[in-house]
């Protein structure tokens, strides 16, 4: 059984719908990574999620049980790192660890003061005078000194600078490696693409594709570099081919996953002399979900 | 100085154009005030006579001690004016030029604008220099608005000198605390700093000046208050406190800018010390948080409330000889004239006092909605805590604070009673009297826990809601607003004990009424979005 199940998620603010039958799931063990630009509904679903807000449609569990009507059940263990951390100006960062602690029952002494140090955290300030990557360190000891079975991160590295961010990856790894689950919203790909074991792509409130990083990449464009004996003046022609640009003696473009075979026996055709191949990056996955739009407003303006 | 002020001009006029319905209220609300009491002393005190009644029931020292030693021999509407009202005004200038003044500078610094705008072509200075500008500005504009002001009015014993000393003296006040706050707003190195460090000095001036009157010592010259009550508008007119105002306030502007010059972007001369590293045993729940984030502003409400029964209860020696002399007051007064005075008049402080325990009471359970605002209610919520809990804390902090206020309060009055009546009330009369409008500040708190629970944009509404029952029932009894308006407000309800005995069947009501309100805010809390 997963860890946390959505089937069908909807939610509208007035007239505007924010997540329109959202489905995934996350399985134990699991780091699953929510990507999707600013506004495609990954806060709006984690709030959901964590039972702050109400969904009009669907069904949500978290070990099993509702989002929302056992929402304080499910929160014993679940630890929750939001994207825009404000803490109260006038408690310490010490003080709101403590007592985010204490509101989640389980205190681990030991753990908290080895991410204080790992975080290079100064509890004794008040938090007015953190900074952004600061206040989401007090979030980010307060969560993984927990004992929770999930962790619900939205961009949690967003402020911090790039050792930071090593010390979070780090985190992650090792809470996946005691078995433990987590939701991480991001839209900074290499980090998705560093821990995640799946990844769901949502955009306008609809999860357009959900895997494996493998199972994603067999969908999309694989990257070639071809220099062939005989000119081949006809490549761009190939369906499947994009992006065709002549580069030194040969061709750099794209190939959709499924029209491979048909180009590498045109492609043979002509003698290949060397032939280099890119695995798509996470960004070139998101790009071919999100770069039609831009794509289709270049069309409207010409 | 040379570039160093450049831009100040531009600055200038950025400030006023940003901050003008800010500026213009402030001004306009203090004028109002000002220009309104004389006519209402008119109103009520039309002869020379009723004026001298009203002058004994001052001569006490804990009069002496809040508003400053009057011209109580030559009690005109003018020297009445300036007796009541000029130190209590001075304050209130005191508190808009510190507020104000951090706003512009040390506010703007902690915010980052400053940064912004000192990386233009503006020279150091100039933010520092502006600010002081419209600050020297805006007490000027409020002494000439005054000074005309109160000379149109025409009342006798109000001439254009002493009207003209009087703005002066409110502006020369103002200048001397825009001077305070701008040198406060260089040491500390937080806004928040900056204004607690003000405010420690307006709260020192005070209490120096009250203990200088009340004693007749020289050390009322150790304090802007003190020069204020020495002015003596309308009677004494003696002008040259007011330069020691503007000196003063002048020569401060000019320190901070030395202090300024000698400092860092961003930093301040007094360093914050390091806080707990560890959360105290007692912050646990979330009951044990919502405490102690209020804890400053229910120790001051507390320590406000039991000085405001101190100064009501002061004069409840002097109630007989005021009540002969004003037909008007006696109005709103219950019936049952074989009670002693004191008794009668007793529902009367009641019920403003238990409007002022209200809202103590409503701010701290309004201080959920401001959590949510600025999203930090989802910190809470997101772990073990359940919508019912978090907010059933605020509502027993809303609660607590209408019992606790409202009590501080009747003890204030029970305690200075006992000093200056000749048959002092009984200390049950004094908290049976204060305890019947109990249950209407829960009514108040229920209305409120509606509102956030159902509809939490429109949660200020109970604002509106107690501004209506003030206006009915306080000055519904000097303006004969018919029974059923009153009959709206739950203070409509409360019974004028000990004038007339406790109607349980309405007290009860109203509780059972609050609970009901508290129980669908609390049901309607937890099935609503948290936006």
């Amino acid at each position: 059984m997963p860890i946390l199940d959505v089937k069908g998620l909807t939610k509208t603010f007035g007239k505007f719908k924010a997540l329109d039958g959202v489905d995934f799931e996350v399985k134990k063990g699991e780091v699953f990574g929510f990507i999707g630009p600013n506004g495609a509904g990954k806060s709006t679903t984690i709030r959901v999620l964590l039972g702050l807000l109400k969904r009009d449609a669907g069904t949500a569990t978290i070990f099993g049980q509702d989002v929302w009507s056992d929402a304080v059940e499910i929160h014993r263990k679940i630890a929750y790192v939001p994207g825009d951390v404000n803490l109260w100006p006038n408690l310490t960062g010490g003080e709101v660890i403590d007592l985010f602690a204490s509101l989640q029952g389980e205190v681990n002494g030991k753990r908290r003061e080895e991410l204080i140090v790992k975080f290079d955290l100064d509890t004794s300030k008040k938090c007015r005078t953190y900074s952004k990557g600061n206040r989401q360190k007090v979030a980010l000891v307060a969560a993984f000194a927990s004992d929770a079975e999930l962790f619900i991160l939205d961009e949690p590295t967003s402020g911090l600078d790039p050792l930071m961010e090593r010390v979070f990856q780090q985190c992650v790894e090792e809470v996946k490696e005691a078995g433990k689950s987590v939701l991480l919203s991001s839209h900074i790909l290499s980090e998705v693409e560093r821990l995640c074991d799946r990844v769901g792509i949502i955009r306008s409130g609809v999860m357009v594709e959900t895997g494996t990083l493998a199972e994603l990449r067999h969908l999309t464009r694989l990257n070639l570099y071809v220099e062939l004996n005989s000119p081949a003046t006809d490549i761009g022609q190939i369906p499947g081919v994009h992006e065709l640009v002549k580069a030194g003696d040969g061709w750099k473009f794209q190939v959709d996953g499924d029209k491979l075979d048909a180009v590498m026996t045109y492609l043979s055709k002509h003698g290949i002399r060397r032939l280099e191949s890119a695995p798509p990056t996470l960004e070139d996955l998101f790009m071919q979900h999100y770069g039609d739009v831009t794509g289709r407003a270049e069309a409207g303006d010409s | 100085m040379g570039r160093s002020m450049a831009g100040n001009g531009r600055l200038t006029r950025f400030i006023i154009r940003r901050d003008f319905v800010r500026l213009f209220l402030w001004v306009v609300s203090i004028s109002v005030v000002t220009l309104a009491v004389p006519l209402s002393f008119q109103e009520l005190y039309p002869t020379q006579e009723q004026r001298n009644v009203m002058a004994e029931t001052m001569r006490n020292p804990a009069m002496t001690a809040m508003v400053g030693p009057g011209n109580l021999e030559h009690y005109t509407l003018g020297a009445m004016t300036t007796h009541q009202m000029l130190l209590l005004t001075a304050v209130a200038v005191a508190l808009m030029n510190i507020l104000l003044a951090v706003r512009f500078t040390r506010a703007e610094e902690e915010a980052g604008m400053t940064e912004m705008i000192r990386s233009l072509s503006i020279g150091r200075s100039s933010p520092l220099s502006a600010a002081m500008t419209v600050l020297l500005g805006v007490n000027a504009v409020l002494a000439i608005v005054l000074w005309i002001g109160l000379t149109s009015l025409g009342i006798e014993g109000m001439g254009s000198s002493g009207a003209l000393l009087y703005g002066l003296t409110l502006g020369g006040t103002g200048l001397f605390f825009a001077g305070v706050a701008v040198v406060c707003a260089q040491l500390a190195e937080s806004a928040r700093g900056a204004t607690s460090l003000a405010m420690i000095v307006l709260v020192g001036s005070y209490v120096i000046q009250s203990s200088g009157n009340v004693t007749e010592s020289v050390m009322i010259w150790l304090s802007p208050f003190g020069w204020v009550t020495s002015v003596q508008p309308f009677s004494e007119n003696n002008g040259w406190p007011i330069v020691f105002l503007v000196v003063s306030g002048v020569v401060l502007g000019s320190i901070a800018g030395i202090l300024q010059g000698k400092r860092d972007l961003g930093s301040g001369f007094i360093h914050q010390k390091p806080g707990r590293a560890h959360a105290s045993a007692f912050l646990k729940t979330p009951l044990a948080l919502v405490l102690r984030l209020q804890r400053t502003g229910i120790s001051i409400w507390a320590i406000g409330m039991l000085i405001l029964g101190l100064s009501y209860g002061s004069v409840l020696g002097d109630l007989e000889s005021f009540f002969d002399g004003n037909e008007l007051l006696a109005n709103m007064l219950t019936g049952n004239s074989d009670r002693p005075v004191a008794e009668q008049f007793l529902p009367m402080l009641m019920l403003v006092m238990a409007f002022i325990a209200t809202i103590p009471g409503i701010l701290a359970l309004h201080k959920l909605v401001g959590e949510e605002k600025k999203g930090r209610v989802d910190s809470v919520l997101g772990r073990r805590v359940s919508r019912t809990q978090l907010m059933g804390g605020y509502v027993f902090v809303a609660v607590m604070n209408g019992v606790v206020m409202n009590s501080l309060a009747a003890t204030g009055l029970w305690l200075a009673g006992r000093s200056v009546m000749a048959e002092p009330l009984t200390i049950a009369t004094v908290f049976g009297a204060s305890a019947v409008q109990l249950p209407a500040i829960a009514v108040m708190i229920g209305v409120s826990s509606l509102l956030i629970g159902i509809a939490p944009r429109w949660s200020s509404l109970v604002w509106l809601y107690i501004v209506y029952s003030f206006v009915t029932l306080y000055l519904g009894s000097l303006f004969q607003v018919p029974d059923w308006a009153a009959r709206l407000s739950p203070f409509g309800w409360v019974s004028e004990w000990p004038s007339e005995s406790v109607n349980w069947m309405a007290e009860g009501g109203l509780l059972a009424i609050a609970a009901v309100l508290v129980v669908i805010g609390l049901f309607g809390y937890r099935r609503r979005d948290i936006l």
